[in-house]
């Protein structure tokens, strides 16, 4: 009976794992089936054509959403990592506290509520849809899940790792820095992919902050595509080569996120796989 | 009579003589006075005076709770990391009080090493970068010193013969008593003054606990050797000397052998004989 119990439970999990697979790989498969006849090395690299003739490309919205994502992590990820040593590792008092609160309101924050925020605060006083206002909006959408992601990540190292840097009479802060945070690297480089992944997905803030354009990048300042406005745009368009442009993109900006991530894995792999010890 | 002292006194130190607070014994190299600590609300020492002699190996024994642990972490300064934990008195190395106005607690803790009770080597790391991590995250960048460093830790710790070929296998990836000789090396590597252990061989087993006491028994000629420990038979096999700690106090302290086969106190002789702890 009681391996019977072993076994139901073991069986349901897997099944849930499974039931769990089923949108994701329904989703890559419409996203493969209906895009990949799309993508080919112009459509990749051209400027859209004239709304309701076949032809053109997603240029621009490529190129927006690999600037957008950029600045989004010089702006974000420092800060969100900084912010996750100093609430896991200082922060055990009243302002870590309320630090740690307002963190978790935000991250809880409707992404459109921060895009028409930064419309009013940066696109309103500067009077012009801009690249800077949107890698603005997506910062503050990433960093929250990124400050979470390595607080929960380098409180999961124990304190005797602590207690061996100190003893070994290493400063606090080289200890943070080189011992904890090493440490504890997997967890925060998984906590950055998911971040990425996740805003190279909005759409919502980018209507209010980078509008969305036809052509290739013109300074910081101005309007800009990128991928997920490209796929609304294209998606709203009553032709069926904009659908199928639409799956396109959505292809495109699936591959571009998968790509980051396996790079980034690949990158750190090996350094990051021997945090498991053998006991 | 006992015939256990190679010098040329007769007679043991007698308690008094040795228990006797400010009192400054030859070739002393740790001195508490008067040593109070405390976590939050709970004293866990009470005006605990001990004279620790240079180049002897000191076990402390003692029932869990009596503030073993606590000592030698008031010695290199780890105590005040726990929060609301503080120690007041004075803690004496070399004649000068560690816990003065001005002291950086880091310069005492590179002077003081430390062995914690369950091996806990830098998990990322590997073999070579734990034990250069004290010298490395500490400045040094020269590879030649890190590398002669490296090697002379791991000899003396008994381990590098085994580990020789993988200096870049994960630390982790050694067994329990390989790891907690890397800690002991990794401990030696900033050549500190002062190694303290915290039961170093509560999680190993009788082999590899026989390689850390003969390890023990061969650095104890350059270093001061501080050692709490479970274990009365090791207590007895390591150390020189032996002090008995009850209830945050210093019940009795003396030449090993003596403290062993005639206990001045009734009640060190009662633990000593499993009658309770």
């Amino acid at each position: 009976m009681r391996r019977f119990k072993n076994k139901l439970a073991l069986w349901i999990g897997a099944l849930c794992a499974a039931l769990a697979m089923i949108p994701l790989v329904s989703i890559l498969y419409d996203v493969v089936k209906n895009g990949a006849s799309s993508l080919n090395v112009d459509f990749l690299t051209s400027a859209p054509g004239v709304i309701g003739q076949a032809g053109g490309g997603i240029g621009p919205a490529i190129q927006g959403t690999l600037l957008l994502v950029g600045l989004t992590i010089i702006m974000g990820v420092p800060l969100g990592v900084l912010s996750g040593i100093y609430l896991s590792e200082f922060g055990d008092n009243p302002v870590g506290r309320v630090i740690r609160f307002l963190n978790d309101v935000l991250a809880e924050f409707p992404s459109v509520v921060i895009g028409v925020v930064i419309f009013t605060l940066i696109v309103l006083t500067f009077k012009s849809f801009s690249v800077i206002a949107g890698a603005l909006a997506l910062s503050i959408i990433m960093l929250p899940i990124i400050t979470r992601s390595t607080e929960e990540s380098l409180k999961l190292v124990p304190n005797s790792i602590r207690d061996a840097s100190m003893a070994l009479g290493i400063r606090r802060w080289r200890t943070t820095l080189s011992v904890v945070l090493t440490t504890a690297k997997s967890g925060v480089v998984t906590g950055i992919l998911l971040a990425i992944a996740r805003v190279a997905g909005e759409t919502a803030p980018l209507v209010f902050t980078i509008l969305g354009s036809q052509y290739f990048f013109s300074g910081l300042n101005s309007p800009m595509d990128a991928l997920p406005i490209r796929i609304y745009r294209l998606a709203l368009l009553p032709y069926p080569y904009a659908q199928a442009q639409g799956w396109g993109a959505a292809l495109a900006l699936t591959l571009m996120v998968l790509v980051v991530n396996i790079g980034v894995r690949l990158a750190t792999r090996g350094r990051l796989y021997t945090t498991r010890s053998r006991a | 009579m006992t015939l256990h002292l190679q010098t040329e006194e007769k007679q043991p130190l007698s308690r008094e003589e040795i228990l006797q607070p400010h009192r400054t014994l030859e070739n002393s190299k740790v001195r508490t006075e008067d040593l109070d600590a405390w976590y939050g609300n709970n004293q866990v020492l009470k005006k605990l005076n001990i004279e620790v002699r240079e180049h002897s190996v000191t076990a402390i024994i003692g029932p869990s709770g009596c503030g073993k642990s606590t000592l030698i972490r008031c010695l290199n300064r780890m105590h005040e990391l726990v929060p609301r934990a503080r120690t007041s008195g004075r803690v004496m190395l070399d004649g000068s009080d560690i816990y003065a106005k001005g002291i950086d607690p880091v310069t005492i803790r590179r002077r003081v090493g430390m062995v914690f009770q369950k091996p806990n080597p830098f998990p990322t790391m590997s073999v070579y970068d734990n034990v250069a991590a004290g010298l490395r995250l500490n400045g040094e960048r020269n590879h030649s010193v890190l590398d002669r460093a490296v090697q002379q830790s791991l000899e003396l710790a008994f381990l590098w013969d085994e580990v020789k070929g993988d200096l870049d296998k994960s630390g982790a990836s050694l067994s329990g008593g390989q790891q907690q000789r890397l800690c002991i090396a990794r401990a030696l590597a900033v050549q500190p003054e002062v190694i303290l252990m915290d039961e170093p061989c509560s999680a190993l087993d009788p082999t590899a606990t026989a390689k850390i006491e003969e390890l023990i028994a061969s650095i104890k000629g350059n270093y001061t050797v501080m050692i709490v420990t479970h274990n009365m038979q090791q207590a007895a096999r390591v150390s020189d000397f032996t002090a008995f700690l009850y209830l945050g106090q210093l019940i009795e302290y003396g030449e090993t052998t003596s403290l062993f086969e005639n206990p001045v106190e009734e009640l060190t002789e009662r633990y000593l004989t499993g009658k309770f702890g």
